[in-house]
């Protein structure tokens, strides 16, 4: 590659190359193929689809691609037509892939009871805009642009979709225009704790050092969360682009990205990207004839939650156990090997990328005065539209969970959000006019965190969650400081009492004790917010609590060793399936005898609820209360 | 390399892919165990002689990270999502009906080496909650009426 100017060669390249492959086949069929499609069955259908062309000889290509957040929709199918707009089918079954073709591959109606809608500016007669479904209304795709639209594996995708295009405009900028940019957009670190990321940058590129490090934080480790999963496996490019126009602007010569080992479909994405880099000059040295040199390689993680922090991270890669130290010195001033370092988290690359293209007022212009831009989050738990979505900062919870998310399933009672996961906390149903941002998520005593979201209804229990996020951070606690390592412990030790009856009134207070020194006196921030889950959980649900301690009660029913099982004598039929499905043989009857369940034998597992056929509905579940029935079956009608 | 992992220098093979810097254990620890499946105290000690640590350095490493494993796992590996989305979604339940089903407890592994199980942080499939993985395969929106036909054992 010569001069940057030849940045334009490569993009014609790249459109030419794009617009023959979207005209090469008279039909083209599109299917979600990230980790949740997969799971849904994508793999199915797609060799259903496959088959069923080939049997009837029908010229189609078939792709594969990302994720674009409607992950209680996949497997999704699309179809292109040449001269049509794109039309979007969910929850596709390979049964069902016939119907398809011969509706709209061999015929030309588009109307099926998997339809959805169409994509583009173009509409079709009859069938409605994918984009104006409720759930992706609200919604402004920013760090996902390219999510489900690009093909992963191929960067003359991303370049024609305007890939890159921010990065040849960095590079013909100087170091401090690029950062003026960034700090202009208002963008903050989406990796939890929000710092402004031209700040960041500023402070890093200042620092001396013959060699500077930047690194990617694809750790993900909040156990509820896969934006950054999603980015990578569908649109790894935004966050290269990203690096390397942050190597740019700090003066870095080599990048890792550190991306968490459960995600190797991500991680192969990430490789297959830096290669095709390569062949365009994107990567290495003298990039697009800049005299910009970058090298960059990936890390796997291995399994530790404490890896995400920055300077455990650090201490892993340098082939350490992943032990936090404390700072300062800052990473910016000393980070890997003792050289100045950035972090930033693999969403704040992204969103990086479309900043230098689009310009940082444009980015700006969404958002809250102090939250800039969009947030991504990992909608999941009981709400129906589980998925990956995109909001701009300010949208209210009450938004997201009923407008984006479709409310609660089967008809339940909407109890509260957790963000943040084991650093972040439970906002209650009555604040859901809170906005999401990073000041309205704390002044409830939550943060925004990385941006997992799981939707609780009135079934969850918010001891049995607080005592969950504990296990979690207990576990995962790296060890080198006390509060953490034994007050985590300690604290989980009272929630478990908590949740199998076995608290004294006192213990409450000792808790909120725990939660104090913990947070105080932990070196770092895994510990130090560790015990938000119960201060929320405390704040909000205190009435919990205290029917645990002195009821001897679990109001959501969900604490096994607080609730029992019964059937109701005149209400059972004697049909004997829940007795054939109980796993503990804890159910006595017989024929034209109703069905009792022995309290000693009981594991509380609930399968007698479930078994219970709807019409009949004798399973009844208590907690802090007894039922009256009789001690052995009866004749059905004497009760 | 006399190790009884180790009869056809494999692990030798690993080695050499890799400079001597300690940078490197972590990486190294990784493809020796997809290689066997697990590390052995063999690997461990021939690790440390290549990288020149000692070898409560490589066992300190090790243990630190989850994902290490010290004895040798099932020719299944089975992993049940223990995330936030997934306990709001009573995978609790799934895992009790896996660990009955295949009689052992999380962490430990079938006496015919058939299968292992584990509790794992979270997929990031959590829309699909509660998931569980065999080997490779990601399964969603489990039951635990489905595990039984998931584990193959039906
Ligand atoms: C226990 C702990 C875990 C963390 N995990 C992650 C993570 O998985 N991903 C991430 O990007 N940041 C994580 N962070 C935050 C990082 O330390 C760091 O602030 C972040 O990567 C900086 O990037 P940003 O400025 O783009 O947000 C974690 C912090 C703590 C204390
Ligand atoms: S919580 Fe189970 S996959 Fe994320």
């Amino acid at each position: 590659m010569g001069k940057t100017s030849d940045f334009k060669d490569i993009k014609e390249k790249a459109i030419k190359s794009y617009e023959s492959w979207r005209q090469s086949e008279p039909v083209r069929i599109i299917v979600g193929a990230g980790t949740c499609g997969r799971a849904a069955g994508a793999d199915a259908v797609i060799e259903a689809l496959k088959d069923e062309l080939e049997r009837r000889q029908i010229k189609a290509a078939v792709t594969r691609v990302g994720c674009i957040g409607l992950c209680y929709l996949e497997p999704l199918v699309d179809v292109v037509k040449q001269g049509k707009p794109r039309v979007c089918y969910g929850n596709v079954t390979p049964d069902k892939v016939s119907s398809i073709i011969d509706g709209y591959i061999v015929g030309d109606d588009p109307q099926s009871d998997m339809l959805l809608g169409s994509i583009g500016d173009e509409a079709i007669d009859g069938v409605p805009k994918l984009f104006d479904m409720p759930v992706l209304k609200p919604q402004v795709r920013i760090a996902t642009r390219n999510c489900g639209f690009v093909d992963p594996e191929d960067i003359n995708q991303y370049i024609a979709r305007g890939g890159y295009t921010g990065l040849d405009k960095a590079l013909k900028m100087t170091q401090e225009e690029v950062i003026e940019e960034v700090s202009k957009s208002g963008l903050r670190g989406r990796g939890g704790a929000g710092a402004p990321t031209g700040w960041k940058w500023n402070l890093c590129r200042q620092s001396s050092g013959d060699k500077k490090y930047i690194i990617c934080n694809a750790d993900e480790g909040d156990p509820g969360a896969f934006m950054d999963r999603s980015v990578l496996e569908s649109d790894p490019h935004t966050v290269l682009e990203g690096m390397l126009i942050g190597a740019y602007a700090m003066g870095a010569t080599d990048g890792y990205i550190y991306c968490r080992a459960e995600y190797p479909q991500a991680i192969k994405r990430l490789n297959q990207a830096m290669v095709q880099m390569e062949e365009y000059g994107l990567l290495g040295e003298n990039i697009l004839g800049s005299g910009l040199n970058f090298h960059l390689k990936i890390k796997e993680g291995a399994g530790a939650f404490v890896c995400g922090e920055e300077t455990a991270l650090m201490m892993s890669i340098e082939g350490n156990r992943g032990m936090p130290r404390p700072r300062p010195p800052f990473p910016a001033q000393s980070g890997l090997w003792g050289y100045p370092t950035n972090i930033n988290n693999v969403e704040t690359w992204a969103n990086v990328s479309a900043i230098m293209e689009k310009g940082g007022q444009w980015y700006a212009s969404y958002g809250t005065e102090k939250s800039k831009g969009t947030k991504t989050f990992a909608l999941a738990g009981k709400v129906n539209c589980t998925g990956l979505i995109e909001v701009p900062m300010g949208i209210s919870l009450h938004e997201i969970v009923y407008d984006i998310g479709g409310g609660i399933p089967d008809g339940k009672k909407f109890k509260a959000v957790q963000t943040g996961g084991p650093s972040g906390g439970f906002i209650p149903a009555n604040l859901d006019h809170l906005t999401a941002d990073y000041e309205s998520l704390a002044s409830a005593g939550s943060i925004m965190g990385s941006g997992a979201m799981v939707v609780m209804d009135e079934d969850t229990c918010a001891v049995d969650m607080a005592r969950y996020f504990l296990t979690f951070t207990q576990s995962e606690s790296c060890g080198k400081c006390v509060p953490c390592r034994v007050g985590t412990g300690e604290m989980l030790g009272i929630l478990e009492k908590l949740c199998a009856d076995e608290s004294k009134p006192e213990d409450i207070d000792r808790l909120m004790q725990l939660c104090t020194t913990v947070s105080r006196g932990s070196l770092c921030a895994l510990g130090g917010t560790a015990p938000n889950p119960v201060l929320t959980s405390l704040r909000y649900f205190k009435d919990e609590y205290d029917a645990h301690v002195n009821e001897h009660r679990c109001p959501s029913l969900m604490c096994k060793e607080l609730i029992s099982f019964y059937i109701d004598p005149a209400k059972c039929k004697a049909c004997m399936i829940c007795a054939r499905n109980c796993p503990s043989e804890a159910i006595k009857g017989g024929k034209k005898l109703i069905h009792v369940i022995d309290q000693d034998k009981c594991i509380r597992c609930g399968v007698c609820l479930e078994k219970c056929p709807a019409k009949f509905s004798a399973v009844i579940k208590l907690s802090g209360d007894k039922m009256d029935v009789p001690d052995e079956p009866i004749p059905v009608g004497e009760a | 390399m006399s190790n009884e992992t180790d009869a056809n220098g494999r692990l030798d093979d690993i080695l050499a892919g890799y400079g001597i810097e300690r940078s490197n254990i972590i990486p190294i620890l990784q493809a020796v165990q997809a290689e066997f499946g697990y590390l052995s105290v063999g690997s461990i000690s021939a690790i440390a002689k290549y990288l020149r640590l000692s070898e409560s350095v490589v066992y300190g490493v090790s243990t630190f990270y989850a994902q290490f494993k010290f004895v040798p796992v099932g020719k299944r590996l089975i992993r049940v999502c223990r995330g936030t989305a997934c306990h709001v979604r009573g995978v609790s339940r799934v895992l009790d009906e896996t660990s009955k089903l295949l009689g052992i407890d999380p962490g430990e592994t079938t006496a015919d080496l058939e299968y292992s199980l584990e509790s794992i942080a979270c997929f990031g499939s959590c829309a699909l909650a509660p998931v569980m993985v065999v080997n490779e395969n990601v399964h969603g929106k489990v039951t635990p009426d489905r595990v039984k036909k998931i584990l193959g054992k039906d």
